[in-house]
């Protein structure tokens, strides 16, 4: 599904992936931990084309293709999905034309026709209620004035329009209650599939609990530093990065 | 004197002259012809070249022409509709029918006279305007009046429609509205300039004066989408009794001369001001807001949001005035001026004007002149949406959230799919805007 190899990128001119390595098979979960400022939102902005993000080194490919050699949006219709850190909002643009509009994009690059407005808003409406949003939250502007547990859910929203199949979750779980992270969980967990992959990123052990990944990595000083099964999470949520950076040292 | 200055004094003296209008036509001459004509170093007309008047000769009256109507298209509402055509009023397209509080100039009774005397030229001040000295010389039945008498409301809105359409020669039409509310009084207003997508080659003054009296609400909007090279210069004059409310939106495209003055004077206690205004020019168009509101006594309120995109090798200009007098302790005033360019030769000049000389009042400004938010570029076309699509939705989304607040149903109903299709002209990339 997705190989990255030795992959190097910066911002600003300072390098922030220093040769990053990741193999991650269809039908997967990955996680990504690691210290803050490691790089984890920066691997994510950079597979997903984020202007300001300069890929210096490396290579990825993504079902055959190589990523480097697409724009954002056609990343995005070949299946690539980030659930952003921190969405954005956009106010004046409404979250239903937003979602409409991607939702055609897609069809449209496989080939099918716009989705009618009366079906769109019959499927966004039922969408909604799987992740717990008000359907009042269509007509408001893209994640305007959304809390940030709303702005995480709508993400989700986006995610299960739009089945991708390769979803990167960038601390999906950050700022949502007990209930919301089991909605989350749910909506996941209901769209693993066989050649559909996740990397959750994120660091708590605790949503790990509900989606339960084939891989933990750590993320730090802009490399995968370690590797392990589930329980390295709970390892980690013991004891701390420290003795993994030390181990690596 | 300039040129255009003998012009227009020559066209005056072309119009019939009644009597009750004699005062305000003298006056308004002697102080059009007193007036300086303005120059790069005139303050108020600093990046506003004034060349396109110099440039014809404007030597008669525009006529009524017929052809128009199927060419403009109306606002869908139930309202009272006046249409002037080239500045003349034509009865056929307007409604027979006026409710009491509404009429023209040339038909009102003795009562309604002594109203305009009251009223007509005495809420601008020309001196401070050149282009309302003009409209005061050029005074003729073919203006509006709305008179709202104590606590009455007009039942519907009043919809008047400017149609300018091309005569062959430069020619001028002068368009006039005088509303007066009484105490309590409340009324909607919609003046829509228009003209057939031919090139014109007219000029229009236009001038709106207004008294919203004491607890009286006036909604006002003024809609400019005429042709771009209608030449156009308009003012909107306003005094607030106390409590009063003065509810405004404006909205233009660019032309060779577009240039449109706000002024509001705070003259009561409480008084409250809402003006939201929106300028989009395109290819090599022009666009002048300049807003001058006058905070003369304690405890009013103002807030003024305009928003701007400038294409192509635009020009805008907005200018935003504020003037907190001594005696106008507790005012709040908010003024927010937000601009995009969409291409590298788009100019815009924006300024706050601040003059506070009370201590005790809340006052917040800023302008701002930026490209698309490149993050929410970047969020769009990560859900898939393509960069040409996610541009038109957010330069529609950046006019949007004005428009959204527009209380007039109609008005927005009439605009967001006419102001959206200025972002492109491929329908796809339209398709999935919201027009509600
Ligand atoms: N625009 C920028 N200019 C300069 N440095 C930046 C910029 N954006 C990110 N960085 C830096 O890149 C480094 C990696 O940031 P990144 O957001 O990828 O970290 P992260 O691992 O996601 O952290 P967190 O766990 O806090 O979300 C940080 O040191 C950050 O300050
Ligand atoms: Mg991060």
């Amino acid at each position: 599904m997705l190989t990255i190899k030795d992959l190097r990128a910066s911002i600003e001119n300072e390098e922030i992936l220093k040769g990053l390595s990741l193999d991650i098979k269809p039908g997967e979960v990955h996680a990504i931990m690691g210290p803050n400022g490691s790089g984890k939102s920066t691997l994510g902005n950079v597979l997903t084309g984020r202007e300001a993000y300069k890929v210096t080194g490396g290579s990825v490919d993504f079902n055959g293709k190589n990523l480097f050699d697409l724009e954002p949006e056609e990343r995005a219709r070949e299946g690539l999905f980030l659930a952003f850190q921190y969405p954005v909002e956009i106010p004046g643009v409404s979250n239903m034309e937003f979602l409409k509009a991607a939702v055609d994009a897609h069809r449209e690059h496989r080939g099918e026709d716009a989705i009618s407005s009366v079906d769109f808003l019959k499927l966004a409406r039922e969408t909604c209620k799987e992740v717990d949003l008000d359907p009042s939250f269509l007509k408001r502007g893209v994640n305007e004035g959304f809390s940030g547990g709303e702005k995480k859910r709508n993400e989700i929203l986006q995610m299960m329009l739009l089945k991708p199949t390769l979803c990167i979750l960038d601390e999906t779980d950050s700022g949502l209650d007990i209930d919301a992270l089991q909605v989350v969980a749910k909506g996941v967990n209901a769209m693993r599939a066989e050649d559909r992959s996740f990397v959750v990123v994120t660091h708590y052990q605790r949503l790990l609990n509900y989606i339960v990944p084939d891989k933990v990595h750590v993320l730090a000083g802009g490399r995968i530093v370690k590797t392990g099964g589930k329980e390295l999470a709970e390892e980690l949520e013991a004891k701390g990065y420290s003795w993994v950076e030390e181990e690596v040292a | 004197m300039s040129d255009f200055q003998q012009q227009a004094l020559q066209l005056a003296g072309q119009q019939d002259n009644p009597d009750w209008l004699a005062q305000v036509r003298k006056t308004g001459a002697q102080q059009w012809l007193k007036s300086p004509w303005p120059t790069r170093k005139t303050e108020n007309w600093k990046y506003t070249p004034l060349a396109p008047l110099q440039r014809s000769e404007f030597q008669q009256w525009a006529a009524k022409t017929s052809g128009w109507q199927d060419r403009i298209e109306f606002l869908e509402l139930d309202a009272t509709r006046l249409v002037f055509v080239n500045g003349e009023f034509d009865a056929d397209a307007s409604d027979s029918e006026l409710p009491a509080e509404v009429v023209r100039f040339g038909d009102a009774t003795a009562d309604q006279h002594a109203v305009i005397a009251e009223h007509l030229g005495h809420i601008v001040d020309s001196e401070q305007h050149l282009f309302a000295a003009l409209s005061n010389a050029w005074a003729s039945e073919d203006g509006v009046l709305v008179h709202v008498p104590k606590n009455g409301e007009l039942s519907k809105p009043l919809y008047i429609v400017h149609v300018s359409t091309p005569t062959g020669v430069p020619a001028t039409a002068n368009q006039r509205l005088l509303v007066v509310l009484e105490t309590g009084a409340r009324a909607s207003v919609i003046e829509h300039f228009a003209s057939t997508d031919d090139e014109q080659d007219g000029f229009v003054n236009s001038l709106t004066e207004v008294n919203v009296g004491e607890n009286a609400e006036l909604r006002h909007y003024r809609i400019n989408l005429e042709e771009e090279n209608l030449l156009h210069v308009g003012g909107i004059h306003a005094n607030l009794q106390r409590s009063a409310r003065l509810r405004g939106f404006t909205v233009s495209l660019g032309s060779k001369l577009k240039r449109i003055d706000y002024q509001i004077n705070h003259c009561g206690e409480g008084a409250h001001l809402d003006l939201q205004g929106v300028y989009l020019p395109k290819n090599k168009q022009f666009v002048d807001y300049h807003t001058n509101v006058q905070h003369k006594v304690p405890h009013c309120t103002s807030n003024e949001v305009f928003r701007g995109i400038i294409s192509d090798s635009a020009h805008a200009v907005f200018n935003g005035r504020i003037h907190i007098h001594k005696d106008a302790q507790k005012t709040l005033a908010e003024l927010s001026n937000k601009n995009l360019l969409t291409s590298s030769k788009a100019e815009i000049d924006t300024k706050p004007e601040l003059e506070i000389y009370a201590d005790d009042v809340k006052c917040a400004h800023g302008a701002t002149v930026s490209q698309l938010n490149k993050d929410a570029m970047y969020y769009l076309q990560a859900r898939g949406i393509s960069r040409d699509e996610a541009q038109v939705m957010l330069s529609f989304g950046f006019i949007n959230e004005l428009l959204q607040d527009v209380a007039e149903p109609a008005v927005r109903d009439y605009l967001a799919p006419r102001l959206a299709g200025l972002f492109s002209s491929n329908k796809e990339l339209l398709q999935h805007l919201q027009y509600e």
